[in-house]
């Protein structure tokens, strides 16, 4: 059957982006405006056409759905497909997008650039989570590299020129080294097709024999290089501790847009490739890089949670939460079972939409005061009741309370965790009680108390359209905190099958090296 | 016999006649007035003898007794040499005319030099690669130094034409080693001599020499010093013209030697030309950063993509010659788009070469800060621009080639390079505003060529125009 449903989806925002930067002239209010409408009617309609992506997907089939392919570049195809994993990607990218849009109302500062620049980036991030070419992934994988270079260096707070730099060295060091293994993968395996192909990636079994280099051994082979050339690439994108820096200097420094865009959905990419490469594609190399990268979660969440707790800007303390949040999906992922795998994907979709929210939350005051400090609020409940309300719920959501989303992703990975490692676990778990010291510290200095400050006298509670925009989040924390089975019954198929072809594979490795054993 | 010769070579007589011609009439009527006519006058000619090549060439037809050789890998080389030298030509003619320097020579120089690439392209014999590369170079050290009353323009010509006479007596006395030992000066007696693992010694000191001569002309570490100075000295047009149709013309010439004459000896000629292309990627990547003058910035950055293409060529293979031709191409649309942007760049009605001169370049001109933009990414190689698909055909190219830990260097150095093309972007959209901007000036010619080339750099990704099969034939030809 032939479809085209993914690719109208990917490049309806490309499109719109082009007829802006092509047919509306000028700089004046007018124009402004257009631009706004124009975004937010192009991400709507998009959502709205993804919807039908939705509804076409059927969860029970592990394979690549809704295939659009044509030939291309170099005896390269052009792929795109969605299967459990990166479906929910997908629609978490458009069901953000018109909302980010609607937050950037108050850009003023070359309105028309700042739009084209968000809607090149949804294509591009769109394009990441459907590639089913490695090449094609990677085209998108490191263009979205430029929009946000740029949204944070032109858009950005005071010292964006720093900040927009580290963004693009850090990650752009990362993924050249994945180049170099896609030169590897290619010429072993012959193919650039990720899967559902008749020689795909997914189905090669890349060599695992152990050899010698530079006098060192490499357990795992051909496999572990792959995977830490990868590794390099979605732990900079993750981001991971220790090469977590660029994240709070690009956040502090970014638009509230922006900031959005960045926790919400450019963070999911690293997770997103180390489902669909870094697993299934090099499990020998995984399995022996495993413990490592549970250590790595485990510190990240305790080191980065107290950092967390110091901070004295509202965003860099989000932006440390959110990297604590992320190795609880890395450690779910590298437990390599069902349940720590659920969790990762869960948590990824719930903290798109909890961290959107927290950076929503910040932006909304910033705003009004245009300072992040958060020694600068307090008693804000007394003028904003709304506000505080949406807040406290988001703050609650972060930390994890049952009946939220964030409560699910921490506990199935936990939950996946223990059974693998009892003692990453444990001091992991720390990392929740350490959460709720940082963000209800935060939530009782700029909500809770007397209003003092006689700046804040005058400060107004939340406009409709800032309503709003929180209205689709609420319901989208609170329905998955009750009813996770929306997420996992679409995920629960596909990541039964990807455990189940890693342990084969594991298997079979570990028979093949007893056999040369026995042989020697 | 010699009728069927003469036509082979009918398109490379075509253009000397016209020179030549050209010449004659301009000395006797109106000297420079005419200046303007002849530029087009060439570039409509040379456009035509592009077309004519490119459309109706087919097969392999070898003249003077395999002296010269037309294929469809010199018919590509011919095409893209031909075509970026027309776009040179069209872009310096305002350039030119308003400082006075379009003298009616130099079109006819221009046209000269491109008949030495394309015997170049073609040469089947060390005494036919001679020539043409005599007759390229002498064109270009006169084209050099065009602003005679400019002391540095002279300097650059007289630094040209110095280092170049170096190379060239390299180059010679290479080919009278080769010459020595293998018995013939043709390509294709020299192949039979030269295989790999009895090469005699002195065969592989020849095989030294000429990598040497060659490398100098396409500018690779080791031999790269005179290209910076040349650049900066030489009028913009005249250094968009270095950078663009003599490399494609050295870079084929360095591919036809290599293939034709030593094909059965890769393994002795691999490596150097291997360890060329890193040195070139590194020095070109890192000596980069510190300038501040863009010509200067355009050396380094032709020298770090000279080691790229070069990379392709040490692989040794198909797939390396391929991505060596699509890479080069490539990097002369890039660069076209480029300089097209500096001869544009001028402060109160002057020239300027100063980076920091393009602060804010953004807000005076979106459009044409946003090609350049593309431009700088694509030169970046940072996906999906063209630029990219050029690096990821010559790592993959060097990969299957057994190159892994060349193909692991250069990404390494495009990351060191990505930094100053980042500055430049960096500067053009988050400078600091300062009084002394850039003057808005219309782009007109300039502009279509920048727009066009930053177009190309977008929309190639789509099926890259139809190069990559051109240049799969191309391949196919020189290294069966």
């Amino acid at each position: 059957m032939e479809h085209h449903l993914l690719s109208i989806v990917t490049f309806m925002p490309a499109f719109a982006a082009a007829i802006l930067a092509i047919f509306l002239r000028g700089d004046d209010a007018a124009a402004s405006r257009n631009a706004k409408w124009l975004a937010l009617i192009t991400t709507t309609v998009t959502f709205l056409v993804s919807l039908f992506v939705f509804f076409e997907f059927d969860p029970n089939n592990t394979q690549f759905q809704l295939i659009d392919e044509a030939d291309w570049l170099l005896g390269l195809k052009y792929r795109l497909g969605v299967d459990g994993i990166s479906i929910l990607f997908v629609m978490l990218t458009t069901f953000m997008m018109p909302l980010v849009i609607a937050a950037s109302w108050n850009v003023e500062h070359r309105v028309k650039e700042y739009m084209i620049a968000f809607l090149i980036l949804e294509t591009l991030m769109l394009g990441v989570f459907m590639a089913l070419d490695l090449v094609l992934f990677y085209l998108f994988f490191e263009a979205g590299l430029i929009p946000m270079f740029l949204i944070i260096g032109i858009w950005g707070g005071a010292n964006r020129i720093y900040a927009s730099f580290k963004f693009f060295l850090y990650t752009f060091l990362g993924s050249v080294l994945m180049l170099v293994a896609m030169v590897a993968m290619y010429a072993e395996a012959g193919t650039t097709c990720i899967g559902g192909c008749e020689v795909s990636l997914l189905t090669h079994n890349f060599g695992s024999e152990s050899f010698d280099l530079l006098g060192i051994q490499i357990v795992g082979g051909m496999q572990t290089l792959m995977f830490i050339a990868f590794f390099a690439s979605f732990a900079v994108k993750m981001p991971m501790w220790p090469v977590h820096t660029w994240l709070p200097d690009a956040h502090v420094q970014a638009p509230t847009a922006g900031s959005v865009v960045l926790a919400a959905i450019l963070l999911k990419m690293g997770g997103y490739g180390f489902l669909r490469f870094s697993l299934p594609m090099f499990p020998v190399g995984a399995d022996v890089m495993a413990p490592l990268v549970l250590w790595l979660s485990a510190i990240a969440i305790v080191y980065t949670s107290l950092v967390a707790l110091v901070q004295e800007d509202m965003k860099k303390l989000i932006a440390y939460s959110s990297v604590a949040h992320m190795g609880f999906v890395t450690m779910g992922i590298f437990a390599v079972n069902q349940q720590g795998l659920d969790g990762a994907i869960f948590q990824m979709i719930s903290h798109g939409f909890i961290s959107g929210a927290l950076f929503l939350c910040v932006g909304v005051i910033y705003d009004r005061m245009h300072t992040r400090d958060i020694d600068a609020y307090g008693g804000l409940v007394n003028r904003m009741p709304v506000y505080a309300l949406i807040f406290m719920l988001f703050t609650m959501a972060n930390v994890g309370l049952p009946g939220t989303s964030g409560f699910v992703g921490e506990f199935l990975t936990l939950v996946g965790t223990f059974k693998v490692n009892t003692w990453v676990a444990a001091v992991a778990t720390t990392g929740v009680i350490l959460s709720a010291a940082y963000a209800l510290w935060l939530y009782r200095r700029v909500v809770m108390g007397d209003l003092i400050k006689a700046s804040l006298k005058t400060i107004t509670d939340m406009t409709p359209r800032e309503k709003w925009i929180f209205a689709p989040l609420v319901v989208m924390t609170l329905y998955l905190g009750v009813y996770p089975a929306a997420v996992l019954d679409i995920t629960g198929p596909a990541v039964a099958a990807l455990v189940n072809n890693y342990d084969t594979a594991l298997a079979a490795a570990e028979a093949a090296a007893q056999t040369a054993q026995v042989s020697n | 016999m010699i009728t069927a010769d003469l036509n082979i070579i009918l398109p490379e007589i075509v253009l000397s006649l016209f020179a030549i011609l050209a010449l004659l009439g301009a000395v006797y009527t109106s000297k420079d007035k005419l200046g303007s006519l002849l530029v087009w006058l060439t570039a409509g000619v040379m456009a035509l003898l592009a077309a004519w090549i490119g459309l109706t060439g087919e097969g392999t037809r070898i003249a003077f007794n395999g002296m010269f050789i037309e294929d469809a890998f010199a018919r590509f080389a011919k095409v893209t040499i031909l075509l970026s030298a027309a776009a040179v030509l069209v872009m310096s003619e305002g350039y030119m005319k308003e400082r006075g320097l379009l003298r009616f020579e130099y079109p006819v120089l221009v046209a000269l030099s491109a008949v030495g690439m394309m015997m170049m392209v073609s040469a089947g014999d060390l005494m036919a690669l001679y020539m043409g590369l005599e007759l390229q170079s002498l064109a270009l050290y006169v084209v050099a130094s065009l602003r005679r009353d400019s002391v540095k323009s002279t300097e650059a010509g007289l630094k040209y034409f110095v280092l170049g006479a170096l190379s060239s007596g390299l180059l010679l006395y290479g080919a009278s080693l080769v010459y020595g030992y293998s018995g013939t000066t043709l390509f294709s007696g020299i192949v039979t001599v030269a295989q790999e693992g009895s090469t005699s010694l002195g065969l592989l000191f020849g095989i030294v020499f000429l990598i040497s001569g060659m490398a100098f002309k396409v500018s690779a570490v080791p031999f790269h010093m005179w290209t910076p100075d040349v650049y900066e000295g030489s009028p913009t047009p005249v250094t968009a013209f270095f950078a663009t149709a003599p490399k494609v013309a050295a870079m084929a010439l360095f591919a036809r030697v290599l293939h034709d004459a030593f094909g059965d000896a890769i393994g002795d000629w691999s490596q150097i030309v291997a360890l060329l292309s890193l040195l070139s990627m590194f020095l070109g990547a890192i000596a980069a950063i510190g300038q501040t003058n863009i010509k200067r910035l355009m050396a380094y950055s032709s020298i770090a993509h000279m080691g790229y293409a070069l990379m392709g060529l040490a692989a040794g293979t198909v797939l390396g010659v391929q991505a060596m031709l699509v890479y080069m191409a490539i990097y002369v649309t890039m660069n076209i788009g480029t300089f097209a942007f500096i001869l544009l760049m001028r402060k109160d009605g002057q020239p300027v070469t100063d980076i920091a001169s393009l602060n804010l370049y953004s807000k005076a001109h979106p459009g044409r800060a946003l090609a350049l933009l593309v431009l700088m990414f694509s030169l970046a190689g940072v996906p999906p621009m063209l630029g990219f698909f050029g690096k990821f055909y010559v790592l993959r190219a060097a990969y299957e080639g057994g190159l892994a830990w060349l193909a692991v260097a250069g990404v390494i150095a495009s990351v060191i390079g990505a930094y100053y093309y980042l500055r430049i972007v960096f500067l053009m959209y988050f400078g600091e505003d300062r009084s002394d901007a850039l003057d808005r000036n219309s782009g007109g010619l300039l502009g279509g060529f920048l727009v066009a080339s930053a177009a190309v750099m977008v929309l190639g990704i789509i099926n890259m125009f139809g190069v990559e099969g051109a240049a799969a034939a191309a391949a196919l030809v020189l290294v069966n």
